[in-house]
């Protein structure tokens, strides 16, 4: 089962072209999930990571069936 | 110790006073509450409408172990979080968080906390509707503290 890879708000407004869905054999990390998805080599440091719905930094590991997600910073209440 | 993401109006009143009937009388002694409402100006700019997007699954996680942090913190007898996704407009509420606890102190402490952890751990993200019909996305929360 592929890695599953979502984007919110601006970001995924900016990225209409990203990948959905990743193979595991492209990306040991939540870094190379980016990479893979996008074709863009560097995350933007203020973009926020999640793994399986758990926050999660760059070189997370990642494996078949996970949920990675990347988001702008957090503004809600 | 519930959390909600809704996606119509609100009455925060209604929704505290209908969970508070849910808990033993006489148990709590200090009921704090925060409501974030929508504004008409922000940055300057007039603003007649806001989207609040939200990343299903991750945002309830998120607020129940924020709940979770602040139970581990102060002697709270129960916790409520709700919040509005969707289309809003100025004037609504836009978050509830409540605490009771036997004592003001947990009360205030964690009603604060469960607010400015709620701003940079849940995952919600606004995009405003201006007067001159433009919309942007907010890039950042103003300081809490």
């Amino acid at each position: 089962m592929p890695i599953q890879v979502k984007f919110f708000a601006s970001l995924k407004e900016d990225l209409p072209n990203a990948r959905q869905q990743v193979e595991a054999s492209e990306a040991a990390t939540v870094e190379e999930v980016w990479y893979a998805a996008t074709q863009l080599k560097d995350i933007p440091a203020h973009i926020v990571c999640s793994v399986n719905h758990s926050h999660e930094q760059i070189h997370q590991a990642v494996k078949d069936g996970d949920e990675v997600a990347f988001f702008p910073p957090i503004t809600g209440g | 110790m519930p959390v909600e993401v809704v996606t119509g109006a609100f009455d925060p009143a209604a929704k505290q006073q209908a969970f508070e009937a849910t808990l033993t009388p006489g148990t709590f002694g200090a009921t704090a509450n925060f409501i974030g409402t929508m504004r008409t100006v922000n940055e300057g700019d007039d603003v007649v409408g806001m989207y609040l997007e939200h990343y299903p699954g991750m945002t309830e996680t998120e607020l129940q172990k924020i709940i979770a942090d602040a139970a581990q913190q102060w002697r709270i007898i129960d916790a409520l979080i709700v919040h509005r996704v969707g289309e809003l407009e100025p004037g609504e509420p836009i978050v509830l968080t409540t605490v009771w606890s036997k004592h003001r102190k947990d009360a205030f402490e964690a009603v604060r906390y469960l607010m400015e952890a709620l701003k940079s751990r849940a995952p919600f993200w606004k995009k405003e509707t201006l007067a001159n019909g433009d919309t942007r996305w907010v890039e950042k929360n103003t300081p809490g503290y």
